[in-house]
């Protein structure tokens, strides 16, 4: 599948953003950061610019952006109205919330806005895997592991964010940095589960059932329709080459698990300069996070290409 | 809107003939023409004149190579929407832009709402449905939804335009849920088939496979004995003692 | 087929209200398309003066409705921006693309300076040569008036030995003459044909086989399109379909199943030849004091005309004249040859790549159909002598041929010998067989001569007679001494029977002033500086060749084309046509006809959009130059202009025999003739009423066997089709051939020159044989070990197509089509690139591998390359940089032979391009991406720049809101 930037930066920055979102919501339920809501002030709006970042960008793919609220419309049968719809209702508690910590009131209403935007922040990332996972035309995305994916690394990526602000103002708590390790230990095994699953499955569909000629015998391809790449080969078309992908793969693993496990042990072990470190560690996994949505495009086959010379799908 | 309808009154559809498609490319460029003017208009066409043009079609043929060697058959193969009795494309749709009628079951987008989000074509395993990067919509086989009821054109005129066009005859239209159709019947007896049935999207359009190669029955090689001359001498003297009847002008 | 009852009321609840009844447009138009040769009838619509729509007419006799993948595509050839927009004076040199527009008034005004020039000078001066011309009766007329010999249109290069070889045999020919019986046959062969000018009649056809079960054939090195829906695919080896057909003869003769009574009747298989070699008139008929041929009546005992139907001809035995010489029956010569063991299966099967038991088989299979499975129609019909017939029995196995045979320059003969072949089965115009269109058939050989020899070439005066003729002995031959009158050298000893002329030739001769030098060159619509010249390279140079003084060789070159095609950088004066649907036109009885085996039809076309530039159509054009130069049959006694209304004026006016004229429907005044009548001043507005054609049925009792039919041929000489109605008797053995031969043998006033002898008296053999192509055999085989040929793409017209938005899409570029085995052995797979040579030059192109294609074959899909500049294209165009012609390696001249001499790269006997003769060798190329040769990008003729988006209808949808 092509992999359009737009769709690139908003599922990485809108999960990310949800990610910071969860963390700091359960901190306030759980009651585990110190109260300073400058922090969670500047945690929110990061949250939150991201997540609007991201839903911006992701009209920019769009023909008719100016239609674009007709897109919460179809929130029962369509995984893309459903996440449109869970993201607007996500604004709902955690703009409240912002607006409570701006003005600086002290209230209990705290608590369950932040459920509800931890809650929130799932459903809407889960709504992103899903739009992929449901479709069956691509064996790389039709997986239960692509939600979870998602959701492993909107956490992970949250997570880092959440220990890089935090840092900033204050000593990180303990708990964080172990979130992040687990969570970037849980992400990279999900991953790799997940590059083992596709590349084992060779894919069901053929071009002989595509075509039902076969049999006849092989079927492939003489003349195309066109003599130019259409809108389907261009946009279904789009792949990457097996050495290339294994080198970006290996990338992905060292840039958005490894490197930034290492900066984060190292700054719960040293105990000094975390900012720096959690600085190093998130700037390394937002490179990896792109390279890894961009894979995760890029190594998707659609099974429409069986019409234009793929063997199987 | 993006539900599919529970059962439609019809199934209309199209039924080609891969064994009589001889790959001209006038149902592609007739539905081109057609559409381009029509319910989808326009079709934009990018880089016409230059270097990589391409364009919205809404019905493309292929040529495939089927089989090896000596048994290497050449089978063009038109590929247009399949107008899908449950079909993803239509409940992905996030603003239901695209829709099943419920009437005859013709797949449509409607191109006053789809913001082009693109997800119904990537739910499409047969890549029929096409954007249109200039228009900024989806677009796709409206079935000549705007020809097959048109009142403002002859009766016999209310086919799709690729129907009309086809000069081989490889293409039928008509109401697939109705086994006494003559469509219905053509695909019974011809052994009309989905294409990658497997994938559960239960098409309505059906090819119609390329048949067994005709042959000559019972070729009695010779003439009737009576008519046989004697089998001695060379073939120049057996041909003239056969052709020497006699024969009036 | 299927109409569904418009639904009422309000829709499904949820679902979009859409208006399912938008009209159309607000006006529909019928006219003729032209998107090829083929000439479909056309529904256009059109909507705020834009055309909105195009469909087929149904009612029209050649396409009934459908419409091709290039008809469909119309509006963008219609709104092309390669469109010339104005008539363009050459500025800078030749090539360049350098012009500067000028005035109709200033255009038309130099025209005539230069042609009256010439025709006050030395008509033959003037070379006008036509190339896809639709109006060949008007052109050739106007070169007529004109006085100049050398005049033809692209048969020459396209398929005159199709054209001949049926002719000359039975005054009718596959082509554009005649149609399978395509409601009756149960056995068709089609032997190299892509795509032909029945563009839309053989896949209706191929239709309609395939829906009754019939089996069909297919003969053709490749496997695409027509070919691959076949039964029965028959991967041939190019340029060996002679040795084919020959083996099938040979089985027909050895099983003895071949239809005796027919060829009794209908041929001259019994007509007896005389046998005394050395003697002047050996090898000529045996004839009687009328001059009728003879036959032995065996019921007689004795010699009669071969007239007489109260005989019973033998069709054996060697019988002695009353001068006491020899005379054998065709029949027996024949069966002679083709028993021959060089015709037997198993001697032809390895060379021609068919097994020698499937020729066998297919042997039988056409007997059986034609023998055990024959029509017998309820049809009573009475033959030209009067004897009525209560049924009509049919053989129903029919063929169809084109360029694969025509393409090679043994295309003649082996085009006879299909013909032979059907005849043999008995299968010519009769139920389920081969059907003759009206106007033909002929007679065979046609009696009509070809004009223009030097004496008869004066100044400021027209020509005895029509150019393009059918020679029966060297008498006819248009030359003086050796010297050919023609530029092309048509009629002369290089090609005798060229009876559409040399087209490839002229500007090969033109530029080396031999014959003669010219001073004008004229040419319409042929892109002969790119696709349909052999040796583009070399083409290009003849065009831009100068003398010692610097001047060009070819002092002026006018032009006329509607596009910017690679020709137009060439031309000195370019006068812009419109496009199709911008005005008249004449598809006339008199030229290339639209009738079908039921019907005589002709058509029109008529201006159904204004142009938007100023353009004119070229016919108006030359009836305009015509009085200006003041040609007899344009002008009036007092000089003036006899058809000021221009060619519609012409098409009703214009009478070529008294009643007879260039539009056969509503003739008389009161419209009520069919042929033959005086000029009815309504006969256009009667042709708008009818759809822009008109088609007039015949009986079903004149249905069938129309060359001995006395209801057909009675009606064929009424409406002036036939001068009488006597039989067509087909020509199994081709008297005038041998007249050439004997020529060649010493005999006669007329002898060729001593270099020519040999080749004359090898190839001019009355029976048809096989020879191996010339250039196959005058290369060395381990050197160009390959065929190389083309397709046409049905999809595509020749050139025109690549500057269509839509057809373009479909094929950018070609790849040259290769067998996977060859592929392995050269070391490439898909895409690779390759260098592919012959003696001529090399081409580098990229392959694409396939099954379906002879092993000894490449090809690729025709004039799909172009030169940058040229078609509105951008010069990153795919066309341009991966597009490539076998042109630039097809030599216009063969190899040098024993004498020195180089003939052209034709067959022997028609002169007929052989463009499906090309040898070449194959090899990896290193590097990608482009093509070699590529010419340097000509300037744009100064078009606008071409739009880089379209969203045509856009203003429709607009409208609706
Ligand atoms: N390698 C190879 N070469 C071939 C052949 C092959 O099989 N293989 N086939 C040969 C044969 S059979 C043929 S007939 C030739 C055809 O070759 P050409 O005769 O060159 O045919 P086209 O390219 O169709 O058109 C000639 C010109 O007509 C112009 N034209 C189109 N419409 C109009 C119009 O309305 N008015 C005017 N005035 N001009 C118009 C076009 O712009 C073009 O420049 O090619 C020959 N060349
Ligand atoms: N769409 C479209 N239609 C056209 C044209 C066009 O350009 N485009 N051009 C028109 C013109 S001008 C012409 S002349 C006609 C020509 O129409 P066709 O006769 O169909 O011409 P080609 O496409 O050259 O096809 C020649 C066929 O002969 C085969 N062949 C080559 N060599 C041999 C051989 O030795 N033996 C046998 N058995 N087969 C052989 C080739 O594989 C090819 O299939 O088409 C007309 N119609
Ligand atoms: S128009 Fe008919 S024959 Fe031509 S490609 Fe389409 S289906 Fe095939
Ligand atoms: S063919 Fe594709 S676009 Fe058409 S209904 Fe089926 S899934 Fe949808
Ligand atoms: S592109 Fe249009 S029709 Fe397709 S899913 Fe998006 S909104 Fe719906
Ligand atoms: S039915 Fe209409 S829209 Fe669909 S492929 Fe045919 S012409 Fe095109
Ligand atoms: S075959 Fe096609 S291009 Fe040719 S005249 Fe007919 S519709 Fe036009
Ligand atoms: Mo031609």
């Amino acid at each position: 599948m092509h992999p359009a930037y737009s769709v690139i930066v908003f599922t990485t920055a809108s999960g990310a953003g949800y990610g910071l979102l969860f963390w700091l919501s359960l901190a306030q339920v759980f009651g585990l950061m110190p109260v300073d809501r400058w922090l969670s002030f500047t945690q929110i709006v990061v949250a939150l610019g991201l997540i609007t970042a991201g839903l911006i960008s992701s009209t920019l793919h769009l023909g008719h952006s100016e239609r674009a609220i007709g897109a919460f419309s179809q929130w029962r049968t369509s995984w893309l109205s459903r996440e449109g719809v869970a993201a607007v209702a996500t604004y709902v508690p955690s703009g409240l919330m912002a607006f409570i910590w701006l003005l600086g009131v002290e209230t209990s209403w705290v608590i369950p806005l932040a459920l509800l935007s931890a809650a929130g922040a799932v459903v809407t990332v889960y709504c992103t895997g899903m739009i992929y996972a449901s479709l069956r035309t691509i064996r790389q995305w039709y997986l239960g592991l692509v939600p979870a994916n998602y959701l492993v690394l909107a956490a992970v990526t949250g997570a880092l964010l959440f220990a890089l602000t935090t840092a900033i103002f204050e000593q990180v708590p303990a708990w964080v940095s172990v979130a992040c390790l687990i969570g970037l230990a849980t992400a990279a095994a999900l991953k790799s589960w997940y590059w083992q699953t596709i590349d084992a499955d060779p894919g069901k569909y053929t071009a002989e059932m595509a075509t039902g000629l076969g049999h006849i015998g092989k079927v492939r391809p003489l003349d195309p329709p066109h003599t130019r790449p259409n809108f389907v080969m261009r946009e279904m078309g789009y792949a990457v080459a097996r050495k290339h992908a294994e080198k970006l793969r290996r990338f992905v693993l060292l840039g958005l698990f490894a490197v930034p496990a290492f900066m984060v042990l190292i700054a719960l072990l040293l105990g000094i300069g975390a900012p720096v470190f959690y600085l190093i560690a998130t700037c390394v996994a937002a490179v990896g996070i792109i390279v890894e949505r961009w894979l995760f495009f890029a190594e998707a086959e659609h099974v429409s290409m069986l019409f234009y010379g793929h063997e199987r799908a | 809107m993006t539900s599919l309808p529970a059962t439609t009154n019809k199934k209309l559809g199209l039924v080609i003939d891969l064994d009589i498609c001889v790959g001209c490319h006038a149902c592609a460029t007739s539905c081109k023409e057609w559409n381009t003017g029509g319910y989808s208009a326009p079709l934009s066409d990018h880089d016409p004149y230059g270097g990589d043009p391409s364009g919205a079609w809404l019905n493309r043929v292929h040529a495939f190579e089927v089989g090896e060697g000596a048994n290497a058959k050449t089978v063009h193969f038109p590929r247009s929407c399949l107008h899908c009795e449950t079909p993803d494309c239509v409940t992905v749709c996030p603003t239901g832009a695209s829709y099943k009628r419920e009437e005859d079951g013709i797949v449509l987008v409607n191109p006053d709402t789809c913001i082009g989000c693109k997800l119904c074509s990537w739910a499409c395993p047969y890549g029929a449905r096409e954007y249109d990067y200039d228009d900024g919509v989806m677009k796709k086989c409206t079935l000549c939804v705007d020809r097959i009821y048109n009142e403002s054109i002859p009766e016999v005129d209310r086919i799709p335009a690729c129907v009309r066009a086809c000069p081989t005859g490889a293409r039928g239209f008509g109401d697939l849920g109705d086994p006494d159709s003559d469509v219905s019947k053509n695909v019974a007896a011809r052994g009309g088939y989905n294409l990658l049935d497997e994938f559960g999207y239960k098409p309505v359009n059906k090819y119609l496979p390329p048949r067994a190669p005709v042959s000559v029955a019972g070729t009695k090689s010779d003439r009737p004995a009576e008519q046989v001359p004697k089998p001695d001498g060379s073939a120049v003297e057996r041909l003239f003692a056969w052709a020497d009847q006699a024969l009036s002008r | 087929m299927l109409t569904v009852p418009m639904k009422k009321g309000a829709p499904v609840s949820g679902e979009p209200v859409i208006d399912l009844s938008v009209p159309v447009g607000d006006k529909v138009e019928k006219t003729t398309c032209y998107m090829c040769a083929c000439r479909c009838g056309i529904n256009v619509h059109l909507r705020d003066g834009k055309v909105r729509y195009i469909e087929g007419n149904r009612d029209h006799p050649v396409n009934k409705g459908v419409l091709c993948g290039k008809g469909s595509a119309g509006i963008m050839q219609h709104y092309s921006p390669a469109r010339l927009r104005a008539p363009m004076k050459r500025v800078g040199p030749r090539g360049s693309g350098q012009f500067e527009e000028i005035s109709w008034d200033e255009a038309l005004g130099l025209a005539t300076d230069w042609l009256s020039d010439v025709r006050k000078k030395d008509p033959k001066q003037l070379a006008f040569f036509t190339g896809r011309d639709q109006s060949q009766s008007l052109t050739g007329l106007w070169a007529m008036q004109f006085g100049t010999p050398n005049f033809a249109a692209h048969g020459g290069f396209c398929s005159v030995n199709m054209a001949a070889g049926g002719l000359y045999t039975f005054g009718g020919a596959f082509w554009e003459f005649g149609d399978p019986d395509w409601e009756l046959t149960k056995y068709f062969m089609l032997f190299g044909v892509a795509e032909d000018h029945a563009s839309n009649p053989i896949k209706m056809g191929i239709g309609l086989l395939k829906e009754r079960g019939a089996k069909i054939v297919s003969v053709n090195p490749v496997r695409t399109g027509y070919n691959a829906v076949a039964d029965e695919w028959v991967g041939i080896r190019p340029g060996t379909d002679g040795l084919f057909v020959g083996a099938l003869i040979h089985e027909l003769f050895r099983n003895q199943t071949v239809d005796l009574d027919y060829l009794v009747r209908y041929t001259n298989a019994p007509w007896l030849v005389i046998e005394d070699p050395g003697a002047k008139d050996h090898g000529l008929f045996a004839r009687g004091e009328d001059g009728d041929p003879l036959v032995y009546d065996k019921a007689s005992g004795g010699f009669a005309s071969a007239m007489r139907v109260d005989t019973t001809p033998a069709l054996t035995g060697v019988r002695t004249l009353e001068d006491g010489r020899k005379a054998r029956p065709v029949f027996e010569l024949m069966a002679e040859r083709y028993l021959g063991d060089e015709y037997s299966p198993a001697a032809v099967a390895s060379q021609i790549g068919v097994a020698a038991e499937d020729i066998r088989r297919i042997a039988k299979e056409l007997a059986n159909v034609a023998f055990e499975q024959e029509i017998v129609l309820d049809q009573p019909w009475t033959d030209w002598a009067g004897r009525r017939h209560e049924k009509m029995i049919g053989r129903p196995v029919s063929m169809h041929a084109m360029r694969g045979i025509s393409a090679h320059s043994n295309g003649f003969h082996t085009c006879r010998l299909i013909h032979i072949l059907q005849i043999l089965l008995g299968s010519i115009d009769c139920p389920g067989g081969f059907r003759y269109k009206p106007p033909y058939p002929k007679q065979a050989p046609p009696w009509l001569l070809p004009h223009g020899a030097l004496q008869d070439i004066r100044p400021e005066e027209p020509l005895g007679g029509p150019h393009l003729g059918f020679p029966l002995g060297p008498q006819h031959l248009l030359i003086d001494d050796d010297k050919p009158a023609r530029i092309d050298k048509g009629f002369s000893w290089d090609a005798p029977m060229s009876a559409h002329g040399l087209m490839h030739m002229v500007i090969n001769n033109a530029a080396k002033q031999d014959p003669y030098k010219i001073d004008v060159l004229f040419m319409y619509m042929a892109n002969m500086a790119w696709n349909s010249s052999m040796n583009v390279p070399g083409t290009i140079e003849n065009l831009t060749a100068k003398d010692d003084n610097g001047d060009y060789v070819i002092p002026k070159i006018i032009y006329s084309d509607a596009y910017y095609s690679e020709m137009v950088p060439y031309a000195d004066l370019i006068l812009p046509d419109t496009t199709y649907l911008e005005r008249w036109d004449c598809i006339s009885l008199l030229d290339r006809p639209i009738s079908t085996a039921e019907m005589a039809a002709d058509s029109i076309r008529h201006p159904v959009v204004k142009p938007d530039r100023d353009v004119r159509g070229f016919q108006e054009v030359l009836i305009d130059l015509a009085a200006r130069l003041g040609f007899p049959a344009f002008t009036n006694e007092d000089g003036s202009a006899k058809f000021p209304g221009g060619y519609p004026d012409y098409m009703v006016n214009h009478e070529r025999k008294p009643g007879v004229g260039p539009l056969a429907g509503w003739r008389g005044k009161d419209g009520s003739r069919v042929g033959r009548g005086d000029p009815n001043p309504d006969q256009l507005q009667r042709y708008l009423e009818n759809g822009a054609f008109f088609a007039h049925e015949l009986t079903p009792e004149q249905a069938y066997f129309k060359h001995a039919n006395k209801a057909y041929l009675e009606w064929a000489v009424d409406v002036g089709f036939r001068t009488v109605a006597k039989p067509t008797i087909f020509q199994l053995y081709c008297e005038p051939l041998q007249a050439f031969r004997l020529a060649a043998e010493g005999h006669g006033e007329r002898q060729p020159p001593e270099s020519h002898r040999e080749r004359i008296r090898t190839y001019f053999d009355p029976l048809p044989f096989w020879y191996q192509p010339f250039e196959e055999a005058m290369v060395a085989d381990g050197d160009y070990p390959l065929h190389a040929i083309t397709q046409r793409p049905m999809h595509m017209y020749h050139s025109w197509g690549s500057q269509n938005a839509w057809l373009r899409q479909i094929t950018a570029a070609n790849r040259l089509y290769i067998h996977h085995d060859l592929g392995k052995s050269v070391g490439v797979k898909d895409d690779d690139w390759v260098w592919l040579a012959s003696h001529q030059g090399r081409v580098k192109c990229q392959v694409r591998l396939m099954d379906g294609c002879n092993r000894d074959t490449v090809w690729t899909w025709n004039a799909i390359g172009k030169r940058r500049g040229a078609w509105g294209l951008d010069d990153d165009s795919p066309e341009a940089n991966q597009g490539f012609l076998l042109n630039h390696l097809i030599s216009e001249l063969l190899p040098e032979g024993g004498g020195g001499y180089r003939y052209s790269n034709s067959d022997p006997i028609t002169g007929q391009a052989a463009w499906f003769d090309l040898r070449v060798s194959i090899k990896r190329a290193d590097g990608d991406g482009e093509t070699e040769p590529r010419f340097e990008p000509t300037a744009r003729g100064g078009l606008p720049p071409s739009p880089d988006k379209l969203a045509y209808g856009e203003e429709f949808k607009k409208a609706d809101r």
